[in-house]
């Protein structure tokens, strides 16, 4: 755990990594490492297998091939919530807010459970409380602390869904298309506060169809066609690479 | 209101009533029939802790509760049975059967909750329902309990706290429904609840949450079970003549679904009212016409709340609340807009 160890490997490392539904290959083979720090964008035609790959590296799908290092600890074999608590965190593409809990209880579930249950953390009730009030404050949900997700709009439930990632402070978040559906004045503020959270420390993998907030938010881009990695680099560089242009963007 | 203070509030309010009824029914019969009513407020209470806040629906209560009775019946039996070997204990006490039989039904919720847990929805109900078949064919086959024939207990010539049998009896469920009642709210109100209705609206969200969901049902299928058990430990003591028949009543099963669906599964409240509602019906119909007529009025009484009131009683409630609060809310904002 010491700085040391920390910048001396990639925060993820991902070998070999293959996932079938029956008969069907969704991932395979996917190598991929990302450092501390970074910001990531995860392209890749619908079905290419983009929340497949964050289904299996955080736990919610089990990958049959392959290994993961997270900092430098194998994460095989362990459940979801514990890879949670080790600092993955992920928001899920169609959001799956806690239907009968309000707004608040919906952080408090992540509060309590991830960030209380890690060592050395205790939030006092007060704390809890405010730390809710500061995430929804984030994605202008405050004025909705005490309502039901059911009186959300749909935009509104996909910042609820980012809101709740958050809320675990994790060290690597999979932000799953946050912006589909949203304004373009909606995607900027979505884009500002993920450049928040990167400055804060998190390093972020951004799935999304939308290539203007992919390029303005993204160091590195990871194309993925077909279930397997076909471009990994800088964006500019990626976004000129022939293959991509014939698999992804020529689709 | 805080958990030590509901709790001592609770005991007092049970202690009222037990002392009030004890001194103005004079009527064994009102015991006998408050008695099942106190029963099923435990039985709903410990079905709605699995069944309303994780979302898992049981049907085996039957189960649960037989185990919690058939367990009483062993200790019932043991002292005899040691003393064939020359060890002599004195009778054992209606309280430490209360406790083995939530051990022993707590136990077998674990184990039951290991093995089906990883079973979604339709698929875990069904589950219940087979754990159901293997206790009862498991007892309907054990001879040392009465197999089949059933068991005669004969109650203790003296009741503790004065009174008749019993009125002691009665005042052992209500001091159980007062437990679990206070379990209920305590979960509600902890953390250990909110991983619960995580669970209950999204499990795979819960996880990602980092609810330990696995250990949370087991949690649930444990106290709920145990409760159950403790529910069913004085049975032998009040039928006096045990048999599969008599401890594996569909009426279990179905009772404890139906009173938390009738009072609202969401919180501590509901079974109560769900209990206190269709218990008293089914007792008053049982005197006034027949035993037969229950499972039918649970029947009419669940369709019609399944279709008008799906949130129970307590639904129907807070619904209203809310909406009063959604006008005032509006009325606020009209004048804000005015000024
Ligand atoms: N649980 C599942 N069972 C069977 N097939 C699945 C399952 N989940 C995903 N798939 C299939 O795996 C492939 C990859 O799906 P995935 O959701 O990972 O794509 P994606 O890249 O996230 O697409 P999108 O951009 O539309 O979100 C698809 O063909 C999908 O139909
Ligand atoms: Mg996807």
């Amino acid at each position: 755990m010491s700085a040391a160890q920390t910048a001396a490997g990639p925060l993820l490392a991902v070998s070999g990594l293959g996932k079938r539904f029956g008969g069907f290959v969704a991932l395979e083979n996917i190598d991929l490492t990302i450092a501390e720090g970074e910001r990531v964008g995860l392209i890749g035609p619908n079905g290419s297998g983009k929340s497949t790959l964050v289904n299996c590296l955080c736990g919610t799908l089990r990958n049959e091939t392959g290994s993961v290092l997270f900092d430098g600890r194998p994460l095989d074999g362990l459940i979801a919530h514990e890879r949670t608590r080790l600092g993955l965190a992920r928001s899920f593409q169609l959001p799956k807010p806690f239907h009968t809990l309000n707004l608040i209880d919906n952080l408090r579930v992540p509060l309590l459970y991830t960030v209380n249950a890690r060592p050395g953390h205790s939030l006092s009730d007060a704390d809890v409380r405010a730390r809710c009030e500061e995430l929804l404050q984030a994605v202008a949900l405050a004025d909705k602390a005490r309502r039901l997700p059911r009186d959300l709009t749909q935009v509104e439930m996909r910042k609820l869904e980012l809101a709740r990632a958050v809320a675990t402070e994790p060290r690597l978040l999979f932000a799953d298309e946050a912006m589909a559906g949203l304004s373009p004045s909606e995607v900027e503020e979505i884009i500002a506060v993920l450049l928040r959270l990167n400055q804060q420390g998190i390093t972020i993998v951004l799935i999304e169809h939308i290539m203007r907030a992919v390029m303005s938010f993204s160091t590195r881009l990871l194309v993925l066609v077909a279930g397997q990695k076909i471009a990994d680099g800088l964006p500019q560089e990626v976004m000129r690479n022939p293959e991509v242009e014939r698999a992804y963007l020529g689709e | 209101m805080r958990t030590g203070t509901f709790l001592i509030a609770a005991a007092l309010v049970g202690l009222a009533i037990v002392v009030l009824t004890r001194i103005f029914f004079t009527n064994e019969y009102f015991f006998f029939a408050a008695y099942v009513v106190l029963q099923y407020i435990v039985l709903s209470t410990a079905w709605n802790i699995l069944g309303g806040y994780t979302g898992y629906i049981n049907f085996g209560t039957g189960a649960f509760f037989a185990i919690g009775a058939y367990s009483s019946a062993v200790l019932h039996k043991l002292p005899a049975l040691l003393k064939t070997f020359d060890i002599l204990i004195p009778a054992v006490p209606l309280p430490v059967m209360i406790v083995v039989g939530g051990i022993v039904s707590g136990i077998v919720g674990l184990g039951t909750g290991y093995l089906t847990l990883r079973l979604r929805g339709v698929f875990f109900a069904i589950a219940t329902l087979a754990l159901s078949v293997v206790v009862q064919t498991l007892i309907v086959n054990w001879d040392y309990v009465g197999g089949s024939r059933g068991i005669y207990i004969i109650r203790p010539a003296q009741a503790p706290l004065g009174g008749g049998y019993i009125q002691y009896l009665y005042t052992l469920m209500m001091a159980l429904s007062v437990i679990s009642v206070c379990i209920a709210r305590w979960i509600e109100r902890s953390r250990l609840g909110l991983g619960f209705a995580a669970i209950r609206d999204d499990e795979l969200a819960a996880e990602a949450g980092g609810v330990p969901t696995l250990r949370l049902k087991l949690i649930a299928t444990t106290l709920s079970g145990a409760l159950m058990g403790m529910a069913g430990a004085p049975l032998p003591y009040y039928v006096t003549y045990l048999d599969p028949g008599s401890s594996f009543n569909l009426a279990y099963a179905v009772n404890s679904v139906a009173m938390p669906v009738i009072g609202g599964m969401t919180s501590w409240v509901g079974p109560i009212i769900g209990a206190v509602i269709l218990g008293t019906i089914q007792q008053l119909a049982t005197v006034t016409i027949s035993s037969a007529l229950n499972l039918l009025i649970v029947g009419v009484l669940l369709i019609l709340f399944v279709i008008i009131a799906p949130n129970g009683i307590m639904g129907l409630i807070s619904a209203r609340q809310r909406r009063r609060a959604a006008i005032i809310e509006a009325a606020v904002q009209q004048r804000q807009a005015a000024a």
